[in-house]
């Protein structure tokens, strides 16, 4: 008895240090943010339902083309990526899946007023404008324009679900590396560096160092957790934000499910242990009580 | 020279050329252990193990690490992690076993001074193990810099610049333990040197001389109850092991060893494959980069206590710089322990806490000031926390200075055999 009287003031204030070094100090230091907003009810909706093939000549209108490439459609993009680094600060998307894994209500709001849509109203203004020109309305009603540009980017999205690495690529690669799976910017560093602050870190390692809940909020508004980085908020949607945050998994912690796996057998063995070491310790202590 | 005969068999072979009888009985089968011990006594052996285990689990990883700053974070979080099959394993075994032999530490620390193991004989004990805790930390420290994460960088940052505070020759001794200006390149190979080689070493024999210092004294037991230990043992020798003391260290001894290692391995191993974060910080994760840094720089868990010493002072007294006053209190906090046997007044009183009252009340105070010491060692210096840092800070010096005399007067009053009311 009276060991385990012992026992239960070691596991006491083991279990104290543990939760004031750990659990108590960690929410100390990082503050509880709102979960991730996938519906980004900050840019409110547009409500205007939108006609793929009335977008697709808005789209050609309003000169989406001058910069942005649609390869599924047979339009390359009208530069190379240094070219591009080096005129934008950053390679412009293709837009082939756009339609795909972006959301819907942030992408209308996205191409009425980028800045703001992309949260990065505090590194943009009028006499450093943001690269991607705001539009303005081709004459008719602008709410049903946009909404019939994003409708024919929907309408021409792949239908067959994409791969975990095919929405990182077309989400991420423009700034971050993934080294530790050869994926490198399309963006030119140098360019980057000066158009971002700094170099975007490598992600190979980010989720071990940041956590699936971290980067699930962080991705989703990076400013409810890093107030005044340049990242922007990209606007993914919910399955296309588990998909990026899937891949980094694969890349950065490719050995979880055999973590897991042998952890059980590791725990099994040493249970199985313990309990001979316990019938052999009765059994030899028996002669000597 | 002794006579050498025709051997009866391999192990008579070798006894008449190593004694390899006569080793066993000494080392194992005739080494003399009290009987009335509990559980805390098998922290040694757990101890022992988590070592083997950090040693073996080191060479795996040493075949795959580079230690260049270049190199370092891709050779552990690439090469070692994804690329080598279970170099997961050996790098999670690794990092939680650790931290998890810190923990034991201060268990087997805690329990010989509850049980007054450190002094009247044992005070050689008590140094070696102290000197092992010292060469543990740096052990720790220098392994911890070896992945050239983002806390690898900052703590050696932050930890050796700490020695610009020794009056005259600090500055230069910080470019002399750095090997240059910043903790860079040259930094990080030698404390490579260290953590592989130079501290191994000093550790494997600290822990021969702890271990040969426990044979003449021998082991304390839970009432601190001294006995002749050779009547004892002949009673066991002659049939008497009910009635004897003793009980030798194999098998009796390590038979229960064996069970409260098992228990400890199944807590690692689910530790090491589940819950390792604790031991592993998420932010050793993002390279070093010293041109960011963290919002919030803290050591490993085992050495928030004196760093918490270090930054309790966070205001100038009398015109000395806070830093100047932390940097004493934790250059004292990381002594004092050392001198344990020594500030104990009551020389030849050896009893357990509870049967030293005025010593259990300091002991428990220490215990949980130390454990608010590491918490708010972890949480930002900030407003209320600044002033509960330093009133803990206070308080571990105090307790310090009030034992010497708790501990005379305790020895000063003859009642209860010595363990004063």
């Amino acid at each position: 008895m009276r060991e385990l009287k012992i026992l239960a003031v070691v596991i006491f204030f083991t279990a104290v240090v543990y939760w004031g070094v750990e659990p108590f100090a960690h929410s100390q230091m990082h503050p509880h943010v709102a979960p991730a907003d996938f519906a980004f009810k900050d840019l409110g909706v547009n409500s205007k339902k939108g006609d793929a093939a009335k977008g697709a000549e808005t789209f050609m209108s309003a000169g989406c083309i001058g910069c942005h490439g649609v390869s599924s459609q047979g339009m390359a993009a009208p530069m190379d990526h240094a070219s591009a680094s080096a005129s934008f600060g950053v390679v412009p998307p293709d837009l082939s899946t756009a339609g795909a894994i972006y959301d819907k209500n942030f992408l209308a709001a996205l191409i009425k007023d980028p800045t703001k849509a992309l949260k990065v109203e505090h590194k943009f203004n009028e006499s450093r404008p943001h690269p991607m020109i705001a539009f303005f309305g081709l004459g008719g009603d602008i709410d049903q324009e946009i909404a019939d540009i994003v409708a024919y980017l929907q309408s021409i999205a792949p239908v067959t679900p994409m791969s975990d690495k095919q929405v990182f690529a077309d989400a991420c690669q423009r700034c971050h590396d993934i080294k530790y799976d050869k994926l490198m910017s399309t963006t030119d560093k140098e360019a980057l560096k000066a158009y971002m602050g700094t170099v975007p870190p490598d992600l190979s390692m980010m989720i071990r160092s940041k956590g699936t809940e971290y980067l699930t909020t962080f991705i989703n508004n990076p400013q409810k957790q890093l107030v005044g980085t340049s990242m922007p908020r990209v606007g993914l949607s919910e399955k296309a934000q588990n998909q990026v945050i899937a891949y980094m998994e694969k890349v950065g912690d490719s050995k979880k499910a055999e973590r897991e796996d042998l952890g059980y057998k590791l725990i099994g063995y040493m249970v199985l242990f313990t309990l001979l070491a316990y019938a052999w310790k009765v059994k030899i202590w028996r002669e000597v009580h | 020279m002794a006579e050498i005969r025709k051997a009866t068999g391999f192990i008579d072979w070798l006894d008449q050329r190593l004694a390899v009888n006569k080793f066993i009985k000494v080392m194992m089968t005739e080494y003399w252990i009290p009987k009335n011990i509990n559980f805390l006594w098998a922290m040694g052996v757990v101890l022992m193990v988590l070592f083997m285990v950090l040693i073996v689990s080191g060479i795996f990883l040493l075949m795959y690490y580079k230690p260049d700053i270049k190199l370092a974070f891709d050779s552990v979080n690439y090469t070692i992690m994804q690329e080598v099959e279970y170099g997961w394993l050996w790098r999670h075994i690794h990092g939680v076993s650790a931290s998890v032999i810190f923990l034991v530490i201060y268990i087997h620390m805690f329990t010989g001074i509850y049980y007054g193991s450190y002094k009247k004989g044992r005070e050689i004990i008590w140094l070696t193990g102290m000197a092992l805790f010292g060469m543990f930390s740096a052990e720790a420290f220098s392994g911890y810099m070896l992945p050239w994460g983002q806390m690898s960088y900052w703590a050696a940052q932050v930890i050796t610049n700490l020695f610009g505070g020794i009056p005259f020759i600090g500055e230069s001794l910080v470019v002399w333990i750095r090997g240059d200006f910043l903790v860079a390149d040259a930094t990080l190979t030698r404390f490579f040197m260290l953590h592989v080689l130079l501290l191994p070493l000093v550790i494997l024999l600290l822990i021969a001389v702890h271990f040969y210092s426990l044979r003449v004294p021998h082991v304390n037991n839970q009432e601190s109850e001294e006995f002749d230990f050779e009547d004892e043992a002949k009673k066991y020798l002659t049939g008497q092991k009910v009635e004897s003391k003793v009980v030798p260290f194999w098998p009796v001894f390590l038979s229960k060893d064996f069970f409260v290692v098992g228990v400890a391995l199944t807590i690692f191993f689910y530790l090491v494959c589940f819950h390792y974060d604790f031991a592993m910080d998420p932010i050793n994760f993002e390279p070093a980069n010293n041109m960011k840094t963290p919002a919030h720089i803290y050591p490993e868990w085992y050495f928030l206590w004196s760093y918490e010493v270090l930054r309790g002072f966070f205001f100038d007294i009398g015109g000395v710089a806070a830093m100047d006053i932390g940097l004493a209190a934790f250059g004292f906090a990381n002594v004092i322990f050392m001198l344990l046997p020594f500030l104990d007044r009551n020389t030849d009183h050896v009893a357990p806490a509870h049967k030293r009252p005025l010593f259990f009340v300091w002991f428990w105070l220490l215990l949980i000031d130390m454990i608010v010491l590491t918490v708010y060692g972890k949480l930002p210096p900030t407003g209320n926390n600044a002033w509960v840092g330093f009133g803990a800070t206070i308080t571990f010096l105090v307790l310090f200075i009030l034992l010497p005399i708790i501990t005379k007067m305790e020895a000063n009053c003859k009642c209860n055999t010595g363990g004063c009311k």
